[in-house]
């Protein structure tokens, strides 16, 4: 395999790389680690080997063009109906994490925010600490109408370099970046969970989960600019808003283009009135329920701490709550602060939609469940018997303990 | 419920890209050595594509026409697209070149773009919301972006075609939204859609059958600079296995016991499971 070596005299022939390999790429042939045309250079088997013997070379970057003309770290400002969405916070807040570990020279946070009537929501951006609004408030722009917006993005990006932008992990954010970053020829990293400035090359290390959470890759993009993320809703602490910051504002001033599309309407969907997304508590029901009519438990235990009702893909594939509620891997992948899965066993695709949750509690008859091994607590239990009694005893609390 | 098109374009030319990917079932770290284990794990068609090729199959059987299925990958993506045309594909193109490895997002919508513009022109382009190793959703938008037409992402519903305008529904945080756009068009498809049928007997024979074409690197004109490592600007510098739960307090015994147990645990540990809506 090209850009793929094993350095013969350093490989052990251990076959740890084997296993980490999830591609079936590398065979031992006498002895040491050899790897075949299945090999896709996903990197898997390079921090795995512990004699250092695997590397990957042949890597060259794309022709150099003036990156020190890059500056600064650029957000965009997703809205919907006149409001900031929820994840802008959370990446102005890592956005000023990440000016703070600039050491060469001080770097500006700007919020790119495009739109109609959207001018209202500059006070919100300073409020939560940008330093600059790139503002282009002109009519007819809808904001479902990403083809407008990525063109409009992109001329704004070209124009006033940005090295690092970042937008949200969002329906929105992950289908508008990619169109930016193509237009650009540039990288996108998708969904990141952590961001850093590195201390001696000042490039931004994106950090993302693959393979559905079960490995994690550190990512650089350094001969392209600008290096962009979208950043996955609900990891990042979002940034304190203080009322009465200010800003510069930077007025953009661009001929709004004609879309290809016609956005029609936007129908709230009650099923996910509250969306499992970006509930604090969850209560999903798997097989365990045995019936429909037993979702009745999970929802009675929803509605008692206030939380949202989840699902596994066995209760939706079986008909017993709609789609929308499957939390896993074809389903949503949620954070909630707690996470309490009942009678669901934690086959990895659940486990992949949920095990970013704050704390995780599985109540489940079978004390071998995988979900107890992800589980932070757990009862082992019949969950007819347990849910019950969970909820009569947070009642008592709460009113042995008076209203609080 | 979709009508026919009046006067509307006929027939489809439609293609589906899918990927093979590990299938993640038994894809679990190791917890003494911290590496994946793969026993058991066999290639599979990425679950949301089969979802993409089902719209697809039906698309064509609405509209009438024909439905390519592309694959990018080593050799053994061949299994995945004879498989994909047992489903109901008419034709299936393996993209396939050594210089292909290591491409991120962006040169793989390269390299698709490239085979989609020679393969083409299609109507519509199809491909599943995001793929079960890489878990970016990117490749589509890239793909549209490089081949000039429009994209829509988690699309859960097609209400029609007529003539030149499809009509979707697109899957948002806390509802969907209604919209029209001009064909060509790349959609990327959620689970919601539809349901896949099947392989049919016929099906199967014709997969083993029918010739897969092959396009190489040379087959694309595309110069070396923008596919594989070199056409790819993100480069991955460490994999890592993120840190384990150190395994969690289990509560067994009475029910009553068990769930005092918990909750004072919650409680010392400054977890909020209260009672948020009384009566």
């Amino acid at each position: 395999m090209e850009g793929i070596k094993v350095i013969i005299e350093t490989c052990t022939g251990c076959g740890l790389c084997l296993r980490a390999c999830p591609y079936q790429a590398i065979e031992l042939r006498e002895k040491k680690a050899w790897i075949t045309d299945k090999c896709i250079l996903c990197g898997a088997c390079v921090e795995v080997c512990p004699w250092k013997a695997i590397v990957i070379a042949g890597w060259k970057p794309l022709p150099k063009e003036d990156l020190s003309r890059y500056r600064g770290i650029c957000v965009v400002a997703e809205h919907r109906f006149g409001k900031l969405s929820p994840v802008v916070p959370e990446i102005v807040g890592a956005a000023l994490a990440l000016k703070g570990q600039f050491k060469s020279a001080p770097r500006f946070v700007s919020a790119l925010l495009i739109g109609t009537g959207v001018k209202t929501l500059v006070e919100d951006l300073f409020a939560y600490g940008v330093d600059e609004v790139w503002l282009l408030d002109k009519s007819g722009i809808d904001p479902f109408a990403e083809d407008i917006l990525a063109e409009l993005a992109v001329r704004a990006i070209r124009e006033r370099k940005p090295e690092i932008v970042l937008g949200g992990g969002t329906v929105m954010g992950r289908s508008l970046l990619p169109r930016i970053a193509a237009k650009l020829r540039t990288g996108l990293t998708a969904d990141c969970t952590e961001l850093t400035i590195d201390p001696e090359t000042e490039l931004l290390r994106q950090t993302r989960p693959a393979f559905g959470g079960n490995i994690m890759a550190t990512i650089l993009c350094e001969s392209s600019r600008p290096q962009m993320a979208t950043v996955r809703h609900k990891v990042m602490k979002p940034a304190s808003k203080e009322m009465g910051r200010t800003g510069r504002i930077v007025e953009l001033d661009y001929k709004v283009p004609k879309s290809d599309f016609e956005i029609l309407e936007f129908v709230e969907d009650t099923s996910q009135k509250i969306d499992l997304t970006e509930a604090d508590f969850i209560v999903s029901g798997g097989r365990g329920l045995g019936d429909p009519k037993n979702f009745s438990y999970i929802e009675e235990l929803a509605r008692v701490i206030g939380g949202t009702v989840g699902a596994s893909r066995a209760a939706v594939d079986a008909g017993w709550i709609p789609y929308p509620h499957q939390v896993g891997q074809t389903g949503k992948t949620v954070n909630p602060k707690i996470y309490i899965a009942c009678g669901i066993s934690g086959a990895v695709q659940h486990q992949v939609g949920m095990k970013g949750s704050d704390v995780i509690i599985a109540i489940n008859k079978d004390p071998n469940a995988p979900i107890f091994t992800i589980a932070h607590y757990g009862i082992v239990g019949d969950l007819f018997q347990v849910i019950p009694e969970l909820i009569r005893q947070i009642r008592s609390r709460e009113s042995g303990e008076g209203a609080s | 419920m979709r009508e026919a098109p009046p006067g509307g374009k006929l027939p489809m030319k439609v293609a589906v890209c899918i990927k093979q990917v590990p299938g993640t079932t038994e894809v679990q770290v190791n917890p003494d050595t911290g590496t994946l284990m793969r026993e058991g794990v066999e290639a599979i068609i990425n679950p949301f594509d089969l979802y993409a090729l089902e719209e697809g199959i039906r698309l064509k059987e609405k509209y009438g026409g024909a439905v390519t299925v592309l694959s990018m990958g080593p050799p053994q993506v061949e299994s995945a697209i004879r498989e994909a045309i047992s489903y109901g594909a008419d034709e299936g193109v393996m993209i396939s070149d050594r210089s292909f490895a290591g491409s991120d997002t962006l040169a793989t919508a390269s390299t698709l773009a490239a085979t989609l513009r020679i393969l083409g022109p299609f109507d519509v382009i199809l491909m599943g919301r995001q793929a079960i190793d890489g878990d970016t959703g990117q490749v589509g938008p890239e793909t549209a972006e490089h081949l000039g037409i429009p994209h829509v992402t988690e699309v859960k519903m097609i209400e029609g075609i007529e003539g030149n305008r499809i009509t979707l529904h697109r899957m948002l945080e806390h509802g969907y939204l209604r919209l029209r756009a001009p064909l060509p068009i790349l959609l990327t498809v959620v689970k919601e859609i539809n349901t896949p049928r099947p392989a049919s007997f016929k099906g199967k024979l014709r997969a083993r059958q029918v010739p897969i074409k092959i396009l190489r690197a040379q087959d694309l004109e595309l110069s070396p600079e923008i596919v594989g490592l070199s056409g790819s600007p993100t480069r991955v510098v460490r994999v890592f296995t993120p840190p384990r739960p150190t395994g969690g307090k289990v509560f067994t015994g009475e029910p009553k016991e068990a769930v005092e147990n918990l909750l004072r645990t919650l409680e010392e540990a400054g977890i909020p499971l209260k009672c948020r809506n009384g009566s």
